[in-house]
């Protein structure tokens, strides 16, 4: 999108608030707060619109660091209490922001079902397998084995895959990006914006205070080569110094990393975010079992489906159509009545 | 569909035989299976009443399964209405009469039945299966045990299979229309005319020519067998009531509750937004919202109970005109967005229509116990006004007071209904055309042209507040220069900054406190109803009730009047806050009754905020109060005060 003409021209200056930002130092959170400010005067959107709803949780103090209307809510709900925002005004750019805890855990139900609505909403879910705010404890997206406070002996519980989450809830926009590639980001990110209904990216962030270097072996500078896929619409899917290696699909239907020498460039899968079907983009989710394997970065999805605000506003106005403005007096006639007369 | 009540005549033409008696009024309870059809009969009955001109209330009552064994106790469903000559405020103690529709029917109801009530039963029902079924050992119509009653055997089933044969249904599909029979025989013999009937069965089955066809045979055989059959020995009028002059309708509590929101959010220019989740028995509301669409309404029904809150939240925080609605655990689940609602101070309105509890408790049935959940349910000080509807018509005032309160005070407001106001229904005396009061959301307007770009978010102090209501600005996204931000955390005074500082958060929480109080000063003061007060000084007693326990206190004050006793009335509409005179009420009476249907929530807070002496009279059967239940407690209590006030008063008892 480009900024249209009615709407003023802004710098990040304009879009950052004068609370002070009370990360940790050196939490990935910083650098998504920078790209998002960087990215919104780009946008055409104007500040009065934007509306950013978070739940609890390190994430969620998003909100107060942006000089837009904001709303720091419960733990979980922000979907839910977005969603009510996004129907009774369809015209607001309105964003959560969420963390893993927050919307794969106490939120889930509300995550999901925003999903499958496809409520017009902007889902950042910073993902840093832990909970940060309550200092320490495994999350849903914990790899199992992991020793926090709460596990002293090691995590039992099978972590969610928040791809293949929001791939399972139907939702229309799905990707992921991480806070170490500002540029990636920024373009994930537009993308997810600019997609109408609901658009849910995954970023992988470090909390360097209780899960430092969770994504080092993917995302470190040394190993992103190596280790991320990046996802192309309509290109072959391949990584690697100088793109040596590929996914391609087998006749065993499962998806596996190659040699793109062993297969020939032809082999190689290519990408399509806009097929219906998301049986494809749930495998592409599954291709790495964590961040210590071949992880895909990008958008897996990306199909036009109505937004919910836009066929709850279409059934309003329908129903007025056919049947004209509300009346409060004859709705309270509408029913069998009868007259008294003075006696 | 309109009418004029015609006084003139009782019904149709009638056959010189019969005598007939006249009624100054008369409890009904139809009863049959859960898939009788006993809801839609009841409901026809009440129609063909409220249209003759009767003052009328209804006590619906459904088993908690959707489909319980037939035949069974548990599948029992009953519908009563008492209908009189003049007015009344409760469906009556004690039906006079019951049909019953099959053994378990009779089972389940007679053991409420007045002495001499007239029983009306299906005798082809009562074959040996059905018997044991019900839990019967002997037929109870041979075995002396319905002797205090008039017992009438009609056998309804083979009439109506009958009556229906020119249809050619099979005699399975036709006997399904033996409720219309049996309402066309209890129309015969109180004297109700069936042609509002008629066209009720001819809109409600219009895709089904056939079910119209046997409906309105059986109805008409019903009707022509009381004419014939010489079963009764008269016939019943029920005169049509003296009520105030206007147009009425008959309304249900969840209907009427679901019109006073709408006319509330239209009243004040804002968008309905209803965030809710199917739950016995608010989903009506619900339902009725639905239908309203062309009001602008939205109608959202969540994944879940927070969902519904959180919603209706985010809807208010744009603008909109936030509903949600629930009954029972549905309010333990909103609980934390209704504290969170205290600390954004966005307006709300969380409605309650309260059921039997704990946990799923009696889904179907009536409670009056949320009253301390609403007030205190909540962690940390967060205090939420509370409005409670007392009939099923006033569900409809008490919507647009809890409107009122949410949008002038920015903030939550609990309105509380329960499951004998939602489902029972009265004649409603509707206003006129035009009268509602307008009420003015008073957006916070955008910064006027020429201000200072450069403030930006500083400029607005979103916690700034009213002189007089406390009440803080409501800014809209999308207005420019009001851009700010809202959470859970405690909030700096005006500017809504973050704070942690101690001596802010004790201000915050006292401004809260503060702006909830406060309005009671926009609250008419209480009226009691005391008619001996200016001759003899305050009666002995004063009966302090809230919601829907109002009719059988209203009747009971009544009956004790009548016995030439004196009491005093006054009823709640506003828990919290309470009426500023209340206190100065409650002072000037010796003794205070407090009837609910819990085990004395209203009693605490008035004992604890007034230190009054009041006492409570409690019942927690799943059913509103029997008048009786509550006049012999007012004269138990009366008594010793009645003999020693009566030197003072003598002769001076004011007579209803
Ligand atoms: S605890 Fe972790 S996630 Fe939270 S602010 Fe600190 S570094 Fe960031």
């Amino acid at each position: 999108m480009t900024a249209e003409a009615s709407v003023k021209l802004t710098t990040r200056k304009d879009w950052a608030s004068d609370q002070e930002v009370r990360w940790c130092p050196g939490c990935g959170d910083y650098s998504i707060l920078a790209a998002v400010q960087l990215l919104l005067p780009e946008l055409g959107v104007a500040r009065e619109d934007t509306v950013f709803v978070s739940g609890i949780g390190c994430a969620a103090r998003f909100p107060y660091y942006m000089s837009t209307y904001g709303m720091h809510s419960i733990h979980g709900r922000a979907p839910a209490i977005a969603t009510g925002l996004a129907l009774s005004r369809p015209e607001l750019d309105v964003w959560v922001v969420t963390g893993d805890g927050d919307a794969l855990s106490i939120g889930g139900n509300h995550l999901i079902h925003a999903l499958r609505r496809n409520v017009n909403l902007t889902i950042l879910m910073f993902n840093n397998q832990i909970y940060g705010l309550t200092k320490g404890q495994f999350s849903p997206t914990s790899e199992q084995g992991k020793v926090t406070k709460s596990t002293p002996f090691g995590s039992l519980d099978t972590p969610f895959n928040p791809i293949s989450v929001a791939l399972g809830a139907e939702a229309s926009f799905v990707a992921r990006t991480h806070d170490l590639d500002r540029k990636h980001m920024t373009a994930t990110i537009r993308r997810a914006h600019d997609h109408r209904g609901a658009a849910f990216v995954e970023i992988y962030q470090n909390c360097n205070v209780f899960n430092d270097g969770a994504f080092e072996g993917v995302t470190g500078k040394e190993h992103r080569d190596d280790m991320l896929v990046p996802l192309v619409h309509g290109e072959p899917i391949r990584f690697g110094p100088d793109g040596r290696r590929g996914v391609v699909l087998g006749s065993d239907a499962r998806l596996s990393v190659v040699d793109v020498a062993d297969v020939g460039e032809g082999a190689l899968l290519v990408h399509d975010e806009a097929r219906e079907d998301p049986s494809l983009a749930f495998m592409l989710s599954r291709l790495a079992r964590g961040p210590f394997e071949p992880t895909p970065i990008g958008v897996f999805r990306a199909v036009e489906r109505p937004d919910y605000s836009t066929l709850v506003t279409a059934q309003i106005d329908a129903v007025r159509e056919r049947r004209g403005p509300g009346d409060v007096d004859a709705l309270l006639r509408s029913g069998t009545t009868w007259t008294v007369g003075e006696s | 569909m309109t009418s004029t009540v015609d006084r003139g005549t009782s019904g149709a033409e009638r056959d010189v035989r019969h005598g007939v008696e006249r009624l100054g009024s008369l409890v009904v309870r139809f009863a049959g299976d859960s898939g009788d059809g006993m809801q839609v009969t009841g409901d026809q009955f009440t129609a063909e009443s409220a249209l003759f001109g009767n003052d009328l209330a209804t006590l619906p009552s459904f088993p908690a399964e959707i489909r319980a064994p037939a035949g069974t106790l548990a599948g029992v469903s009953a519908f009563q209405v008492q209908i009189a000559d003049h007015e009344i405020s409760t469906p009556g103690d004690a039906p006079s009469v019951l049909v019953a529709m099959n053994p378990a029917a009779l089972r389940a109801n007679v053991g409420d039945l007045a002495t001499g009530a007239t029983v009306i039963v299906n005798s082809d029902a009562f074959d040996e299966r059905s018997l044991v079924k019900a839990g019967y050992q002997a037929d109870p119509r041979a075995d002396g045990s319905l002797a205090a009653y008039r017992v009438y055997e009609v056998p309804m089933t083979s009439l109506t299979v009958e009556a229906c044969k020119p249809t050619g249904a099979k005699p399975r599909d036709a006997e399904r229309s033996k409720n219309f029979f049996a309402l066309g025989l209890v129309s015969w013999l109180y004297h109700r005319r069936l042609e509002s009937t008629v066209e009720f069965v001819a809109t409600r089955y219009a895709s089904r020519p056939a079910v119209v066809e046997a409906n309105t045979l059986a109805l008409r055989a019903g009707w022509n067998f009381g004419e014939t059959a010489e079963l009764f020995e008269s016939s019943y009028e029920v005169p049509a009531t003296r009520l105030a002059p206007g147009t009425y309708t008959n309304v249900t509590g969840n209907t009427a509750l679901a019109w006073g929101l709408v006319a509330g959010a239209h009243q004040a220019g804002l968008k309905l937004f209803l965030g809710s989740y199917p739950i016995t028995p608010a989903s009506d509301i619900l339902h009725e919202l639905a239908k309203q669409k062309h009001f602008g309404i939205t109608t959202f029904q969540a994944e879940d109970e927070i969902a519904g809150v959180g919603a209706a939240l985010g809807a208010a925080f744009g603008g909109a005109l936030g509903v949600t609605t629930t009954s029972g655990p549905g309010i333990d689940l909103k609980a934390e967005t209704i504290g969170l609602a205290v600390s954004l101070e966005l307006p709300l309105v969380v409605v309650d229509v309260q059921r039997g509890g704990p946990s799923t408790g009696l889904p179907t049935k009536t409670e009056q116990a949320d009253l301390l959940a609403a007030m205190y349910g909540r962690h940390g000080e967060a205090p939420v006004p509370i409005v409670a509807a007392r009939t099923p018509s006033h569900c409809f005032a008490a919507a647009l007071e809890a409107v009122r309160i949410a949008v002038t005070y920015r903030t939550p407001v609990y309105l509380l209904s329960d499951g004998y106001l939602a489902n029972g229904s009265e004649p409603w005396r509707l206003p006129e055309p035009g009268t509602l009061p307008l009420l003015d959301p008073a957006f916070a307007p955008a910064p006027g042209a020429g201000a200072d770009e450069g403030t930006g978010p500083r400029s607005f102090h979103p916690y700034a507040r009213d002189p007089e209501t406390l009440a803080r600005p409501w800014a809209l996204p999308g207005t420019p220069g009001l851009e700010h931000r809202i959470g859970g955390i405690e909030k700096a005074d005006v500017t809504g900054d973050i704070s942690y500082d101690p001596a802010n958060h004790s201000t915050m929480v006292h401004l809260r406190a503060a702006k909830v109080s406060g309005i009671a000063r926009s609250l008419p003061e209480l009226e009691v109803d005391d008619p001996g007060a200016d001759a003899g000084g305050p009666a002995p007693l004063l009966v302090l009730g809230w919601g829907s326990s109002y009719g059988a206190i209203t009747a009971a004050v009544r009956r004790v009047r009548a016995r030439g006793l004196s009491v005093a009335q006054v009823h709640l509409v506003h828990l919290n806050p309470f009426a500023s005179n209340l206190g100065e009420v409650l002072a000037r009476y010796p003794r205070v009754l407090v009837p609910e249907t819990n085990l004395g929530q209203l009693v605490r807070l008035v004992r604890a905020e007034f230190l009054v002496d009041a006492v409570g009279l409690a019942k927690i059967e799943g059913t509103p109060f029997r008048v009786s239940e509550i006049e012999s407690e007012i004269v138990r209590l009366l008594g010793p005060m009645a003999s020693a006030a009566a030197g003072a008063a003598a002769g001076e008892e004011v007579k209803p």
